[in-house]
């Protein structure tokens, strides 16, 4: 097994007929991912390379069954799409797009949680992989290896860091997701750790965060109550300069949480092994299993 | 972005909320103008960081002759490094109460926040502290917006003055707007006040959420009115994200998280990073050159560490800019590289076939931190 994507899902690209779209859908469908469709609309009955077009993602799912959607879409259409993907009954939106506005971001949030039943990854993410089986988004599958860790992380080139660690030591993962960094993330570190919980090829777990909101802390509590398989963390921006505060207003959100000593504090004392960079990350599993 | 004080008030005139009539003044010789206004004015140093008032950047004068001495005095002061360069010069009201009020993302809810009290006009960090009960706060659902009878509740838990219900309901209405429409990331008024001409937004703390750029073409102007540091310019002109530090390893690298990381670990052996330097995903050879031109302005830099793990961004492109930017020079410092990821072998080979000196290869990210330290010693 492996957690939200496994070698039965079947992918819808939006926005398949843009360079980064087509780049990606092309090179994860060499990896075996079963790209079925892409979205453009009024390009319907076209094709890329054999993977044929549709206006909109209902027809794609009608033509070709499938089941989790993978969003290219520029950051100024991007929420339509995004709810396009889930009022259309897609399981899970993954949404690489950059630069989305971030009243975009939690409008499109609310609407996905409270009226569909679909999991939103991202944005600004690098999607998911369950190596040997599926990669939805734009993670190097080369650095990654079959097998029971799963990885979870905000940042983008640190999870390929984190991922690169373990497989170097011939560890293999379940699957890596990249959950964003974005003000207003889709899944949350709670919600995949929960799903890594639940997963039983999954028998440890990496879960790699950097300074800033409060997330960290929150997945603490949360690995404290509920998780019984053990974790290694790693904060990044442990010598970051102090971002801008949001005026009186953030300090007063924030209060205390944010800083990496207050992260990997509460980390550290929720049970996980919280190293000190990233490069132990792989030797801290080792031992663990 | 954090705006300046008059640049959130001209958002305030788009947006119909009350605020003072004021003039700014961007050159002495332009005093007269304020002339326009009534007496008494208030005389506010333009400054991005907080206690002008404590600093003597705000003043209130009577007539045309205590204008010109407070200004002589204001312009130009140097406020906890901040050079004044502009003055805002608004009418002044009689205040008879002070409030608070902030639009905000709560990150945690995943929620719009409102926060409203009573006790404007003062640190509003220490009211939340000492009495908590004061300041209220309400969640608004993104999708939903602010709803009335929320907002009715809130004024009246807040113990807002009664007799003015309804144009605070109204210049709220319209901050949330401000907010939302807007795409700001903060809109906090301190002090939200009643005075002599109603209801009145006195301050503005406004940040913008330079993501939604494309929706207003007000962004760039204002962005082009903020000064920021020569170096930080050239970098940002150039599509890089700089930070300037304190210490001697340069810092090149890829990803905001993997940057940071490698500051930590530069830290770990010792050393202290000379900057943050993201040159982002996807990442031109010509942008990797650029990097290097910007930490070449760092008398600092003692040596430079370029820790790049290729996804969207190719390994060979940075190592064709890296040599672009090196071949031929007598480099001022070290450069150790470490790259791994897409096209790392094809990045590593145009390396190894333009052999400098002062260029040192490292296979991973630990040892190529240390290496940049120990060089640059």
């Amino acid at each position: 097994m492996s957690i939200l994507i496994n070698e039965n899902t079947k992918v819808v690209v939006q926005g398949l007929t843009g360079r980064e779209g087509q780049f990606h859908a092309l090179r994860n469908r060499d990896y075996g991912t079963k790209i079925v469709a892409g979205t453009r609309p009024g390009k319907g009955g076209e094709n890329i390379e054999t993977i044929p077009i549709f206006n909109t993602v209902e027809e794609a799912i009608e033509g070709t069954g499938a089941n989790v959607a993978m969003t290219f879409v520029p950051p100024a259409f991007a929420k339509e799409a995004v709810l396009e993907a889930a009022y259309a009954g897609c399981e899970l939106v993954v949404c690489i797009t950059e630069g989305i506005p971030a009243k975009d971001e939690a409008e499109m949030y609310d609407i996905i949680k409270n009226k569909t039943d679909s999991k939103l990854l991202g944005p600004n993410c690098p999607g998911l992989i369950s190596p040997g089986k599926s990669n939805v988004g734009i993670m190097p599958h080369e650095i990654t290896k079959e097998g029971n860790v799963g990885v979870v992380s905000r940042s983008g080139t640190l999870t390929y860091q984190a991922v690169h660690e373990l497989t170097q030591l011939d560890i293999g993962q379940s699957t890596c997701i990249g959950i964003g960094g974005d003000p207003v993330p889709g899944m949350s570190f709670i919600d995949v750790l929960s799903e890594f919980e639940k997963d039983s090829e999954t028998s440890a777990i990496v879960m790699i965060g950097e300074i800033g909101g409060s997330a960290e802390e929150e997945a603490a509590e949360y690995i404290k109550s509920s998780i019984t398989k053990p974790v290694v963390s790693y904060i990044a921006g442990v010598t970051a300069p102090p971002g801008k505060k949001m005026g009186h207003a953030g300090a007063i959100v924030s209060g205390n949480k944010g800083t990496a000593k207050a992260k990997m504090e509460a980390l550290n004392e929720a049970g996980a092994i919280v190293v000190s960079n990233p490069t132990k990350i792989g030797k801290a599993i080792e031992e663990l299993i | 972005m954090d705006l300046f004080e008059y640049q959130g008030k001209s958002l305030y005139q788009s947006y119909e909320i009350s605020h003072p009539k004021s003039v700014l003044i961007k050159n002495l010789n332009d005093l007269e103008k304020v002339n326009t206004l009534n007496y008494p004015v208030v005389v506010k140093a333009q400054v991005q960081v907080g206690g002008r008032g404590k600093a003597g950047g705000i003043k209130v004068v009577n007539n045309y002759q205590e204008l010109e001495d407070s200004a002589n005095a204001i312009f130009g002061m140097d406020i906890k490094g901040h050079k004044v360069e502009i003055l805002l010069v608004e009418e002044a009201s009689e205040i008879y109460e002070e409030y608070y009020i902030s639009f905000t993302l709560d990150r945690s809810e995943k929620k719009y926040l409102m926060m409203l009290s009573s006790k404007g006009g003062m640190d509003i960090e220490q009211v939340a502290k000492d009495t908590p009960d004061d300041l209220i706060k309400l969640h608004i659902s993104p999708s939903e917006g602010l709803i009335d009878k929320d907002l009715d509740n809130s004024i009246l838990n807040a113990k807002l003055n009664q007799e003015y219900t309804v144009e605070l309901i109204q210049i709220i209405k319209k901050l949330f707007e401000l907010f939302v429409a807007g795409d700001c990331d903060l809109v906090e008024v301190n002090p939200l006040a009643i005075t002599s001409s109603g209801v009145m937004a006195l301050d503005a703390k406004v940040a913008l959420d330079m993501n939604a750029k494309f929706k207003h073409e007000n962004f760039q102007t204002l962005e082009d009115e903020i000064p920021i540091p020569e170096e930080e310019k050239y970098a940002k002109e150039r599509g890089l994200n700089f930070i300037k530090l304190d210490g001697s390893v340069g810092i090149i690298g890829n990803g905001a998280g993997l940057v940071m990381s490698t500051l930590d670990v530069v830290a770990e052996h010792g050393g202290n990073a000379a900057n943050f330097l993201d040159i982002g995903g996807g990442a031109q050879s010509e942008t990797v050159s650029a990097a290097l031109e910007v930490l070449e302005t760092d008398p600092n830099v003692k040596s430079v560490l370029i820790n790049i793990f290729g996804g969207i961004t190719r390994c060979d492109l940075v190592a064709e800019g890296i040599v672009k930017a090196t071949k031929g020079k007598n480099l001022k410092w070290p450069i150790v590289i470490r790259l791994d990821g897409t096209n790392a072998l094809e990045g590593l080979d145009i390396l190894k076939n333009n052999p400098n000196e002062n260029i040192f290869i490292s296979e991973n990210m630990d040892n190529a931190a240390k290496l940049a330290v120990e060089s640059g010693a």
